[in-house]
């Protein structure tokens, strides 16, 4: 087949021909404010007006996969802490179930319970920073501070069930690392209670305003068959109107017990899958999460989350492809065992990674501050897509 | 459909380039031999109405100890079945050909095989290193790789332990 | 400058005594200084108020520690810390251009204090043209903008003076034309007979005159003057989400607290401005309030109107460069055309 026949990847710009303009490159990023780490963009200009952009990555490689090649099993829990250091509980997730899988391990039910838990609180902490830096972005300042204030919240819980605050290395394969101390559900539930009504506080200063619907709407539209063709996935795709979440098409741990719905976008302000509708598709996410956490604290049941964590890990040989919704999308570790103590090989599917190839599909013809918004839109996280 | 289906599909279609089945592996797959009809395969995969495989999830390489390899998990978004193809190649001069104007996905995916591995993938629009810098020499993923003392002068191993660590 | 000079030999008997050009030079030299001051007392109390604000909304306390009462030093410590900081000028930039354009926009914006009337006797000069004379010089901050962008020979630096540029000089036509609207209520340009003419209590304020036409003019009045100093959400030049900081981004030291006390001096003049053409000047909110003095009243409207800047920059998002421009051409020009129109034609009824 031809290129041609490919999904649009270049938008016509509206420049008329007797208007000579001179086109100017320019290096966004590794260091700028708004490039979410050390991304770089080379940009070709018209003026404001964006002609190509093509983003440069490796700048935070960080050599994960050589790593979990030369440590045992266990060992690489916490280097898939530091890919995506945002929400560091789904990637302990998604690695620890393709383990059991492979090695068909039953998983305590408290464990089971408590995973879904810290998965979803993490998720909510995740997309608040993807709401607060995108109201950044966008140039307002305040929103930022207010969903750190919540975040910060999530960060306590997580300090009082395994010590840390950023990187947890909580997730086992087989449990997880501690029970939960007691009291520590209902912080949970009771933390649940105070949050949904902050959520209105965001759409407050921030969702539905003027000015921020003007710059998010109709701006950095992916087609739902290009988002597909480039491996968008999570809220990313589903903002542009596709029903794809792992935790439904491919229950994973628990999540088939739940009751929650599929959030997508469904062009409320302005096209399906422009960046308005990738940023509310996070914030309905967060409805969802809650709603997962209330159901899971309600039912979780008594016993020793640590009961069936196995001393050593034999993997069969073999390999597994195991992947999880993560706040970003579809995280995947592709493990190849060969029966020995370390891992043949994990290859990450890092979501961060496709999202972000979109890019250049999607950026000629906006303006330098549409890329900021669309940039933003994709919620990037660099320690994920440079591993 | 099944894994079974799909291979007995393609069995048919292009006999050349199917090598393998197996489904007693946890996610079964194809083997394929990647020089004979690999991308009108990959194609026909795509374009049929009832494959329709439109998500190229991930694209690995792999060290197989002797050759390289690559694994590609299809997905579609459609018939939510799902399908891993795997394909070996030599370990010097490798080629794939490349399915990059078919799921774009696998544009930065190949790019990063031929950085980490170093395989060719031909007809790919633009074949250069992602993740490490365009002058680094070698191939890290690979198990026989030695890493260099220095990069461009700069000490890559510390000075003391030259990468062992004490055991 | 009859006015001022009376209002000094008043003040110092003995000035009288003095030889003309003696007594008018240490005037201007008193009034220079006193004016410099005052921006930067206001730039440290407005910096450190800002933060406050921004700390409070914000769910935080902004600064706590320096000087101890609410960090009330803290942005003391800073300007000391900038005093004393490298002065780092890049290789490539036009070094004559580079260092001059801050100090070109500084004096742009303290050249539009000679003309604000604090008072029914003080005001540093009173032209009879005084508002078209503040317009003009305040428009050349512009040129400083323009002149830091181009000299620092950087593409964000660049964009940013780009930016101001088309932004300031389309923004100055609303701007100047709802000050029209009020202009032609009070018929006249002089600064003190503006103020004059709106005696008598907070009814008798331009910005009530004509109910809702005038009230309709400070409002899009307010709107271009935020576009004007470059505030939140207009803070394009700057915008440091997408430009790293537009203009500013090679200035460090000393150099960026000129651009930064510039700023501030700016929020001072458009709001004192709408406070003399609008809001009554000096004139106090109601005929019994008299005895306080007039710069009390002019000050605290004109500082009210910069908290209303601050709560918006901390308020809203940032408009894109078309809806920027769109605002200024589509909306807020004709709409000010009309309002000259109609109140005109009842001016004539």
């Amino acid at each position: 087949m031809s290129k041609s026949n490919l999904p649009p990847t270049q938008f016509e710009l509206e420049i008329s021909d007797d208007l000579k303009t001179e086109e100017m490159t320019l290096s966004m990023g590794p260091q700028h404010p708004s490039t979410h780490g050390v991304l770089q963009v080379i940009l070709k200009t018209d003026g404001e007006i964006i002609k190509s952009a093509e983003p440069v990555i490796g700048y935070l490689h960080r050599c994960f996969e050589k790593h979990a090649e030369n440590v045992t099993y266990h060992q690489v829990i916490p280097y898939t802490d530091r890919l995506d250091y945002i929400a560091s509980m789904n990637n302990n997730l998604g690695y620890a179930i393709g383990l059991e899988r492979m090695m068909n391990l039953e998983v305590n039910e408290r464990a089971e319970y408590l995973r879904v838990i810290v998965a979803e609180l993490n998720r909510i902490a995740s997309h608040l920073i993807a709401l607060g830096t995108y109201g950044l972005d966008i140039g307002a300042f305040t929103p930022f501070l207010y969903v750190f204030r919540d975040r910060e919240l999530i960060l306590d819980l997580f300090e009082e069930l395994c010590g840390a605050r950023l990187l947890y290395n909580y997730i086992w394969v087989g449990g997880v690392a501690y029970d939960a101390p007691q009291g520590w559900i209902d912080k949970v539930k009771e933390f649940t209670d105070y949050f949904e009504p902050k959520i209105k506080e965001y759409n407050d200063i921030l969702t539905f305003n003027k000015i921020f619907i003007e710059r998010t709407a109709n701006v950095g539209v992916i087609p739902p068959e290009v988002g597909i063709n480039y491996g968008v996935s999570g809220p990313s795709l589903r903002g542009s109107g596709v029903n794809f979440d792992l935790r439904k098409d491919a229950p994973y741990s628990i999540y088939d017990r739940f009751d929650f719905d599929v959030c997508i976008g469904k062009g409320e302000m302005g096209t399906v899958g422009d960046t308005w509708d990738r940023y509310w598709v996070r914030v309905a996410e967060m409805f969802e999460s809650v709603k997962i956490i209330r159901q899971a604290c309600d039912a979780i049941p008594e016993g020793d989350a640590k009961e069936t964590v196995p001393r050593n890990i034999k993997v069969p040989p073999g390999d597994y492809y195991m992947a999880t919704e993560t706040p970003r999308g579809e995280l995947g570790y592709y493990i190849i065992s060969d029966g020995g103590k370390n891992p043949n090989r994990v290859k990450v599917r890092s979501p961060a990674y496709s999202n972000l190839s979109v890019l250049p599909a999607i950026a000629p013809g906006v303006m330098i501050a549409d890329l900021v918004a669309i940039i933003g839109s994709l919620d990037i996280v660099l320690g994920e897509i440079d591993r | 459909m099944t894994a079974q289906e799909i291979y007995d599909t393609l069995k048919k279609k292009f006999p050349d380039t199917v090598l393998e089945f197996n489904s007693e592996a946890l996610q079964p797959f194809i083997k394929l031999d990647a020089e004979k009809q690999f991308y009108e395969l990959c194609q026909f995969l795509r374009d049929d109405e009832a494959m329709d495989f439109d998500f190229l999830r991930c694209l690995s390489g792999v060290d197989y100890g002797e050759p390289l390899g690559a694994v590609y998990h299809l997905f579609s978004m459609k018939h939510r079945h799902e399908i891993v193809l795997k394909i070996e190649v030599a370990r010097e001069g490798g080629k794939i050909p490349s399915v990059a104007d078919l799921w774009r996905t696998a544009d930065w995916h190949e790019r990063e095989i031929f950085d980490l591995y170093g395989i060719t993938f031909t007809n790919h629009p633009n074949l250069k290193r992602i993740l490490l810098p365009d002058d680094w020499e070698g191939h890290p993923l690979r198990k026989d790789y030695v890493t260099p003392e220095y990069y461009n002068g700069i000490p890559i191993l510390h000075p003391d332990t030259k990468g062992k660590t004490n055991e | 400058m009859d006015a001022t000079v009376a209002f000094f030999y008043d003040l110092i008997p003995a000035l009288s005594n003095l030889p003309d050009w003696l007594s008018y030079t240490i005037i201007g030299a008193v009034l220079t200084v006193g004016a410099f001051l005052f921006i930067a007392v206001f730039a440290l109390i407005g910096i450190w108020l800002e933060r406050k604000i921004s700390g409070h909304m914000q769910d935080r306390l902004g600064p706590m520690e320096v000087g101890g009462w609410h960090g009330w030093a803290q942005t003391i410590a800073d300007t000391v810390k900038l005093l004393v900081k490298e002065d780092i000028i890049p290789e490539k930039a036009d070094k004559f251009l580079f260092k001059f354009a801050p100090f070109i926009m500084f004096t742009a914006s303290m050249a539009a204090f000679a003309a604000l009337p604090w008072s029914a006797r003080f005001i540093p000069a009173n032209l009879n043209v005084g508002l078209l004379y503040i317009l003009s010089v305040s428009s050349l901050v512009v040129i400083g903008i323009l002149m830091g962008g181009w000299a620092s020979n950087n593409k964000w630096s660049l964009y940013g003076a780009m930016r101001s540029a088309a932004q300031m000089i389309s923004y100055e036509i609303p701007v100047a034309l709802s000050l029209i609207v009020a202009l032609l209520l009070t018929g006249s340009m002089d600064m003190q007979e503006i103020v004059r003419g709106q005696a008598g209590g907070i009814f008798n304020w331009n910005i009530f005159g004509y109910f809702p036409l005038l009230f309709i003019a400070f409002i899009i009045y307010f709107i271009a003057s935020l576009a004007e100093v470059n505030r939140t959400p207009f803070d394009l030049p700057e915008a440091e989400s997408e430009l790293v900081a537009g203009f500013m981004t090679e200035y460090s030291g000393m150099r960026w607290a000129f651009f930064m006390l510039a700023e501030y001096a700016n929020m001072f003049v458009v709001s004192a401005i709408s406070t003399t053409v609008f809001l009554g000047g000096w004139q106090p909110i109601a005929p019994f309030l008299d005895f306080i003095p007039g710069p009390f009243w002019f000050l605290g409207k004109a500082l009210f109107l910069v908290l209303i800047q601050m709560w918006l920059r901390w308020t809203l998002p940032r408009l894109r460069v078309d809806q920027l421009m769109y605002t200024t051409w589509k909306v807020l020009t004709p709409f000010s055309f009309a309002l000259i129109l109609l109140v005109s034609f009842i001016k004539v009824l």
